[in-house]
């Protein structure tokens, strides 16, 4: 049993001769200084860029990434000066000419995310080391923002974030490379206090269960705080984990709590799971404290919703951003998506869309694709025409800050994609809050 | 009280289910002696039958939407609706347990094409190639359930007249805060039946006695002149129509969705060998003690306790009982331990 | 066996010799970049280090992502506590899956079976479960544990003033990441594989064949098989670990997913697919799903029609069209296709493949006696 462990010294000797033979063959070793006076791949003379399109392919949330990806393609059409132009005529202010970037033509790699972190990471890296991309965009979970947001961050990649809602991306996590357009945790239970206030009364009893992970954990706290502040009594906030399927055990003690509100703090499969199992529970029949029992979904997707049916008839959330909106970016974009692929663009492929373009165009106004130069051509970036009104890009989180869209189950949908009605627009003022109370640094521009 | 009373059923439920859910995979391990991880796939393609079920009671006329101007978007109306009227809808509404007599020769064809085209090969290997192939196998189905029907669960409400709660407080005198969803309760009876049925046939039939004699000896079985292999395809069958129907009747409670094979695989695996492999009944016993400590150990009381223990308790449970007892709670010697 | 032979040594220098000139042989096959590379060597490790288990021993453990799991977070916490030199991370990484696989190993052994292998994933989606939700002030849950710019770094901090921004890993100067990341996997995977040859050669590694033979007549023989089998478990699980630490190293971030079963169904993927038992099949199986994992994944239609832009314009747009499903969302489809046709047609995985292939390019007329033996045992 000890044979194994005694080295003959003349072999290893010779092995290491060998070995060293082999690694003097090899390529050029690369060191990070090698891109201190340009930066990583830096298109320099070529007619082409390279963005990388980073969404979950495979897993729980593959139709949400394929829709991410149909909205990518269509930016890189009309960025490229192909089809109808989408945003591209509404967005202001905006030096965009349809010439890709900055003249050069826009090409795309995708990988996928797998809804993990180390995949999704493997794969920026793919990106970033073998395609050359300039830019990585995606992404459907906030593990996996945050995740492939540090990465970029080291890498000195910008990344512009796809759906991620969790209060850390442009909180603790923030980075100054990542930046995120979707809306968070925070805005959520700001945009929605007010109207469950408005619908429900202030003399409610809530019970929240929760998806037992850190998204899961920001949604609940910013739930409590919003609706406690509003007088609401807390009954209990337990923890589900991570795709348990079948929520009965947590449902039946919501029966007997004495609560009336139930809130639901999932999102994806566990969403569409508790809610049909609630439902059936016959918690929505239910009178207590002589007043009718509610059930509450904080963070709403049009595809997620339609795996919950008719269960989500009336019930309220809060969106980013939905097809129906009337204005006039809204609708450029949903007549192009449309046409293109024949169904409206989820909340998902908008943010993801719009990403693609501010991006572009912070390239364009800053003249250059010299990260700093974009990321400070990005910071404090104020504009309009993309669908939730006028947006800014706080310079201190990354984080853009708009009208959050408060949201009901449709009861009588005139179609299969007409799932959610706008009950209010919470106005930006509401919903923004001080960078500072989540903490996180953004470090440096230069890496 | 009441808390404990309706976790109590909760378990009750939860258990049938899991026995149910994992009926099939002992069944295939004891007599087949097959580690079958495409079992969660059979499960998953039941549900999937309802779907399928469902799209064609809902085939439907596509109506212009004009509401809709911004690209060409449709209304559909079913033709059941339009030649039928309510009767039309009726049937659409009775939709799930009506696609059982579709899932059935469906998942009889399945099994059949399985054992013959690929199981029956992997008889004699080792049971990590066979882990290997069925899992590859699962991976397939899955791929195709999910280039057809997409990612995303697709919703399978029940019948409108049992979609709500049944009063079970009242049946049993104890008044009306006990409530549990007509649904499950329907599940519960459907999981009791289904085992009794399969129990019945292997326990009680000559053609079940001769099953479980080929189970402990093939050979002499073969020497008496008995085509045990013909018998053994007819087994695979049968646990795959009862994963089928377990995923069929699933679907009201669980949207289904491309992956729920594998998410229920693991927890199948672990119900079938804490009862002891190839035990129907060890499964059954199995079933239904993980599901009512699991309904206990997520109560808010437990878990302020133990914070955590809802993640775990499964696993705890299956560890416990696996140092404890050998070989599951009733298995037999020499079965899959080599 | 108290001698390396001819025969191992010419196949360890192959070995040696193809894992350092992966950048160059890869490259046509668009593999050449160094996370892929690093992920080849780091994979190669965990499943030499499975097999080192499941190859003599037989027995199907299910929980080896636990072990991979625990090491990066030992790694990364190293990091974030003491240096960020990767020596002590490698060490703590080892230590701290070895640990754990003791304790797991020591109450697990005590089944055989399938018994064993639910005992194995029982403990490790325990680990998972909990590093997932409960554990996340250790874990940071979901998001995983990452390098943050107050972490103390006591160590470092004695000597030198931290840069803006995050530190990069690195070996006494040379920054882990990129290229020499590759080549400190590389060696490291070297002399994992020498160590598992030696293994394999050994007495200890014959005691193990033993028990996957027939446990109960040795047994019988009044051998006490138990401290083998453990010490068989705990190097694999140390494997694990190492592989894991080298995770964290190449990339310090460690998630909770790792843990996750169905990154242990990964590990035996790979040495099935490779070939169990093999000393260099788990290598390739690692290698083949890696590169399934990022380099099938990323095609869509636009490289697809790159690649297929020779053939005429009908046919190459159906030809586009039925790759289409194999490749991108649909690389989980040929993975499970591949699975399928190696275990039908070839039960030894890949390694039985190419040595058919072998026999077939092999005259059958060979007089030489000494030549198929010697073939044998160099591809086990």
């Amino acid at each position: 049993m000890t044979d194994f462990t005694k080295f003959d010294r003349r072999q290893v000797l010779k092995f290491g001769a060998a070995g060293a033979a082999t690694l003097g063959a090899a390529p050029l070793i690369f060191s990070k200084n090698a891109w201190a006076e340009t930066f990583r791949n830096d298109p320099g003379s070529k007619k082409s860029v390279t963005l990388g399109f980073n969404v979950p392919q495979t897993g729980a949330y593959a139709d949400e990434g394929a829709d991410e990806l149909r909205a990518y393609k269509l930016a890189v059409k009309h960025l490229n000066g192909e089809g109808d132009g989408g945003m591209l005529n509404t967005f202001t202010p905006s030096t965009l000419k349809g010439n890709g970037i900055l003249g050069k033509k826009v090409e795309f790699t995708t990988g996928d995310t797998q809804t993990k972190s180390d995949a999704a990471r493997a794969s920026a890296k793919r990106m970033i080391e073998k395609d050359g991309a300039l830019m990585i965009t995606g992404g459907s979970s906030s593990g996996v923002a945050v995740a492939v947001q540090g990465l970029c961050q080291e890498s000195g990649i910008i990344f512009m974030a796809g759906l991620t809602h969790s209060n850390d991306t442009t909180g603790k996590d923030k980075r100054r490379y990542g930046f995120r357009h979707f809306f968070n945790a925070y805005m959520s239970g700001a945009a929605l206090g007010p109207v469950l206030k408005k619908e429900y009364g202030t003399e409610r009893r809530a019970y929240h269960l929760t998806a037992d992970y850190t998204w899961g954990w920001t949604q609940e706290e910013s739930m409590r705080k919003f609706t406690e502040e509003m007088g609401w009594e807390t009954v209990a906030a337990v923890k589900t984990p991570v795709g348990a399927g079948d929520f009965s055990q947590y449902i039946t003690p919501v029966l007997n709590s004495g609560a009336d509100v139930l809130i639901l703090n999932h999102y994806g499969k566990d969403m569409i799971n508790s809610l049909t199992q609630a439902v059936q529970f016959g918690l929505r029949d239910k009178q207590v404290n002589g007043k009718n029992f509610e059930i509450v979904v904080p963070l709403f997707s049009r595809l997620m919703a339609q795996g919950a049916g008719d269960n989500i008839k009336g019930i309220l959330g809060s969106t980013n951003w939905n097809w129906s909106l009337q204005d006039e970016g809204s609708k450029a974009f949903v007549k192009s998506f449309g046409a293109e692929y024949g169904n409206p663009p989820s909340m998902a492929a908008h943010t993801c869309y719009v990403q693609t373009l501010l991006y572009a165009n912070a390239c364009e106004q800053a003249g250059t694709f010299y990260p700093p130069e974009v990321i400070k051509s990005l910071e404090g970036f104020k504009f309009d025409g993309m669908g939730n009104g006028p947006t800014e890009y706080r310079a201190e989180d990354h984080q853009c800050f708009k009208d959050v869209l408060v949201v009901r189950g449709k009861q009588e949908p005139s179609s299969q994609f007409d799932l959610l009605e706008v009950v209010e627009v919470t106005p930006r003022a509401q919903v923004e809050y001080d960078a500072k109370i989540f903490g996180g640094e953004l470090g440096p521009y230069k890496v | 009280m009441d808390a404990i009373l309706i976790q109590i059923l909760n378990g009750v439920d939860k258990g049938a289910a899991y026995a149910l859910i994992a009926l099939g995979l002992t069944l295939v391990f004891g007599t087949l002696g097959i580690v079958n991880f495409a079992h969660g796939a059979l499960f998953m393609l039941g549900a999937f039958c309802s779907v399928t079920f469902n799209k064609l009671l809902t085939l439907s006329v596509k109506v212009k939407d004009e509401g809709v101007t911004l690209f060409e978007a449709f209304k559909e109306e079913p033709y059941l609706k339009i030649w039928f009227g309510d009767t039309g809808l009726a049937i659409i509404d009775y939709s799930v347990p009506l696609s059982i007599l579709m899932a059935i020769p469906v998942m009889i064809l399945v099994g059949y094409v399985m054992e013959r085209g690929l199981i029956q090969h992997f008889y004699k290997r080792a049971h990590a190639d066979q882990i290997l192939v069925t899992f590859g196998l699962a991976i397939v189905l899955q791929e195709i359930v999910k280039a057809t029907f997409g990612a995303n669960p697709i919703p399978q409400p029940p019948p409108e007249i049992v979609a709500g709660s049944a009063n079970v407080g009242l049946w049993l005198g104890l008044g009306e805060s006990v409530v549990y969803p007509w649904w499950r309760l329907i599940y519960l009876v459907f999981s009791g039946a289904v085992i009794f049925a399969v129990f019945a046939f292997l326990q009680f039939t000559t053609y079940g006695m001769v099953v479980r004699a080929g189970m402990r000896d093939r050979e002499t079985v073969g020497l008496l002149g008995i085509n045990i292999e013909k018998r053994f395809t007819i087994v695979f069958a049968l646990a795959a129509v009862v994963a089928g129907v377990a995923g069929v009747m699933y679907t009201p409670i669980l949207p289904p969705d491309f992956h729920m094979g594998m998410d229920f695989l693991v927890l199948s695996f672990v119900v079938v060998v804490v009862g002891g492999m190839g035990s129907l009944g060890g499964a059954v016993a199995a079933g239904f003690l993980l599901g009512i400590v699991q309904s206990f150990a997520s109560m808010n009381e437990v878990k302020e306790i133990f914070p955590g223990i809802d993640q775990i308790i499964i696993y705890l449970v299956a560890v416990a009982i696996l140092l404890v007892r050998p070989r599951g709670l009733l298995g037999r010697t020499g079965v899959m331990e080599d | 066996m108290k001698k390396i032979n001819v025969n191992d040594t010419t196949l360890f220098l192959s070995f040696a010799a193809v894992i350092l000139l992966m950048p160059i042989w890869l490259s046509p096959f668009g593999a050449a970049y160094p996370d892929l590379l690093q992920k080849f060597a780091i994979y190669g490790i965990f499943a030499i280090g499975f097999n080192i288990l499941f190859g003599l021993t037989g027995y199907l453990s299910f929980g080896h992502a636990a072990f991979l799991g625990v090491g990066s977070y030992a790694a990364v916490w190293s990091f974030k506590l003491f240096t960020m030199n990767v020596l002590p991370a490698v060490a703590f990484g080892i230590f701290f899956a070895g640990l754990l696989a003791l304790a797991i190993g020591f109450l697990s052994l005590r089944r055989s079976g399938i018994y064993f292998s639910i005992l194995t994933l029982a403990f490790a989606q325990m680990s998972y479960n909990l590093a997932y939700s409960v554990l996340t002030p250790i874990t940071n849950g979901e998001t995983g544990l990452q390098l943050t710019s107050n972490d103390p770094r006591w160590i470092d901090a004695m000597y030198k003033t931290p840069e803006a921004g995050l530190p990069s890993t690195e070996l006494f100067g040379l920054t882990m990441n990129g290229y020499p990341g590759f080549y400190f996997c590389a060696v490291i995977l070297i002399i994992c594989f020498y160590i598992s040859l030696r293994i394999f050669r050994s007495p200890f590694g014959l005691t193990l064949r033993g028990i996957k033979t027939n446990q109960k007549r040795m047994k019988y023989t009044g051998f006490n098989t138990r401290p083998y089998m453990l010490a068989a478990f705990v190097i694999s699980g140390m494997y694990a670990g190492l592989a894991g630490s080298l995770l964290a190293i190449t990339d310090p971030l460690a998630g909770a997913e790792r843990m996750q079963w169905t990154a242990s169904g990964e590990v035996v993927l790979m040495t099935i697919l490779g070939g169990v038992g093999t000393l260099v099949g788990p290598m390739l199986g690692a290698g083949l799903i890696k590169y399934f994992e990022n380099i099938f994944s990323s095609f869509n239609s636009g490289t697809l029609h790159e690649v297929f832009s020779f053939l005429p314009d009908g046919l190459e747009v159906v030809v586009v069209k039925v790759t289409g499903l194999f490749v991108g969302s649909g690389w989980h489809l040929t993975l499970g296709l591949l699975f399928m046709i190696v275990v039908i047609f070839l039960p030894g995985g890949i390694v039985e493949g190419v040595q058919k292939l072998a026999r077939l390019f092999r005259p059958k007329t060979d007089d030489d006696p000494q030549a198929p033996a010697p073939q044998k045992q160099a591809a086990e």
